[in-house]
């Protein structure tokens, strides 16, 4: 049964992202409004009153999640097109398992709109991340993890509505708040070279958010798609 | 047509319920202007408390309402259910929007600020934006069925969420001097204020049962009336 959930959540993210690798549709426009984001954020301020430093972080973070909303419905859109998410729900795979693989491929896809941002931002924003860049990455996971479980499985019911892509964003947002305030204020601290030690409170609470979110989204995505 | 009888039965009911909130309401008001004493520091200003505190209240009674009707839902399919999950969010809604309007124009006169970033001003805007989100996605799915489970579904996620943004936004308090003015010393409320606060709060109560009833009974005569005309169709 682990094994053919393993399986069964390992061949879908590597169907998904063997199409997105084909089309590379959602992942350009995601890089592209990365940059775009990061440019507007640069330019709202007055250089010579707000450092780099000050408005970086919370740069990044909208940059992150916004680009990566716009990738997280493709998971599911890709199934309505013939019907495909009836043929899959029809074999014998544990569903369970299907859910895990839409999670793994938009975690994987996340992943890269953000290893390519990252750097783009430190050129941007002129701001040291080699040093904490550990930590950073840690944290951008258990903050991209929270964020892409519970838009999957959102994204699994809203694909079915009539506004899909305005759906998301709107059912998503409050979900958004706890992971990206806790990551936005760690990143702050990161980037002043403060140690991840002194923000034992945020990362508790991400972790809890994690394991609190994934068991749920685990456990309800059935009653998303039973029919 | 024996199915609607108690249905409009409850309807009838729901309206006595929530005029005779509403006359209520007005006997509560005339008490907190005239017979309720004005608080040594805030002035006049403190009388909207007994506005704003019970309509928050009907407002987190209606979502929490909303959130473990949805978990019975899951369990139990009853549509009934549904309806009174979605019935009470839409009430939850008005009363919520009481509560951000009245919120705010108390906070410019007292904190000399419209909006802070405090921990329960926070988390019940976010709940608000959820439930809102959970209004226009039932606007938004076609078929009843799914549209039950879908809301169901954001109903439990509400209900594990609210937790988790009422501690970051504290966390993130905590990590910063709170403002002077934003210190909630836990007033000790004199016999008479508390008295007219606790009236309030249970005409608020009764209005929230009465709202909740109407749209409920609205919503099956609506589905009973939708059932005929596709019935006559076919």
């Amino acid at each position: 049964m682990a094994s053919s959930l393993l399986n069964t959540a390992l061949s879908v993210a590597a169907k998904d992202l063997r199409i997105e690798w084909r089309t590379k549709t959602a992942f350009a426009s995601s890089i592209v409004f990365a940059v775009l984001v990061l440019a507007i954020f640069y330019f709202s301020r007055d250089t010579t009153v707000v450092s780099e430093l000050d408005i970086a972080p919370s740069a990044l973070w909208v940059t992150f999640t916004f680009a990566s909303m716009l990738g997280l419905n493709r998971a599911f859109l890709l199934e309505q097109e013939n019907r495909a998410i009836d043929a899959i729900l029809i074999t014998d795979v544990p569903r369970t398992g299907v859910f895990l693989g839409k999670v793994l491929g938009n975690l994987a896809f996340v992943a890269v709109v953000e290893l390519i941002t990252l750097p783009l931002f430190a050129l941007f924003f002129n701001v040291p991340i080699l040093r904490p860049l550990p930590a950073l990455l840690a944290v951008t996971a258990m903050a991209t993890l929270a964020f892409v479980t519970v838009g999957t499985l959102l994204s699994a019911m809203v694909v079915r509505t009539r506004f899909a892509e305005l759906m998301l964003p709107v059912l998503l947002l409050p979900f958004l708040v706890p992971p990206v305030i806790g990551a936005v204020q760690i990143t702050a601290g990161l980037l002043a070279y403060r140690p991840l030690s002194d923000f034992s409170g945020w990362l508790r609470l991400l972790a809890s958010f994690d394991i609190a979110f994934v068991a749920a989204c685990l456990l309800l995505f059935d009653a998303t798609v039973e029919e | 047509m024996t199915n609607s009888n108690p249905i409009e039965r409850l309807l009838k009911r729901g309206w006595t319920l929530t005029i005779a909130a509403l006359l209520s309401l007005v006997a509560v008001y005339v008490r907190v202007v005239y017979f309720t004493p004005v608080e040594s520091t805030q002035g006049p200003a403190q009388k909207i408390f007994y506005v704003h505190v019970p309509s928050a209240w009907a407002a987190l009674v209606a979502f929490a309402v909303t959130g473990i009707v949805s978990l019975l839902y899951l369990k139990r399919r009853d549509e009934k259910l549904d309806t009174i999950g979605a019935a009470s969010a839409e009430v939850g809604l008005v009363f919520g929007a009481v509560m951000l309007t009245t919120g705010p124009i108390w906070g410019k006169v007292i904190w000399g600020a419209w909006w802070a970033w405090d921990a329960k001003l926070t988390s019940t805007l976010f709940l608000y934006i959820l439930f809102v989100g959970y209004v226009v996605l039932r606007g938004a799915v076609v078929d009843p069925e799914m549209r039950a489970r879908f809301s169901a579904v954001v109903g439990i996620l509400a209900l594990i969420l609210v937790p988790f943004i009422y501690f970051s936004v504290n966390m993130f308090r905590t990590l910063h001097p709170e403002p002077p003015v934003l210190r909630s010393g836990g007033p000790a409320l004199p016999g008479s204020m508390l008295l007219t606060l606790m009236l309030s709060v249970v005409v608020f109560s009764v209005l929230y049962v009465g709202f909740l009833m109407v749209r409920y009974s609205l919503s099956v005569l609506k589905d009973l009336r939708e059932k005929r005309a596709a019935d006559g169709i076919s």
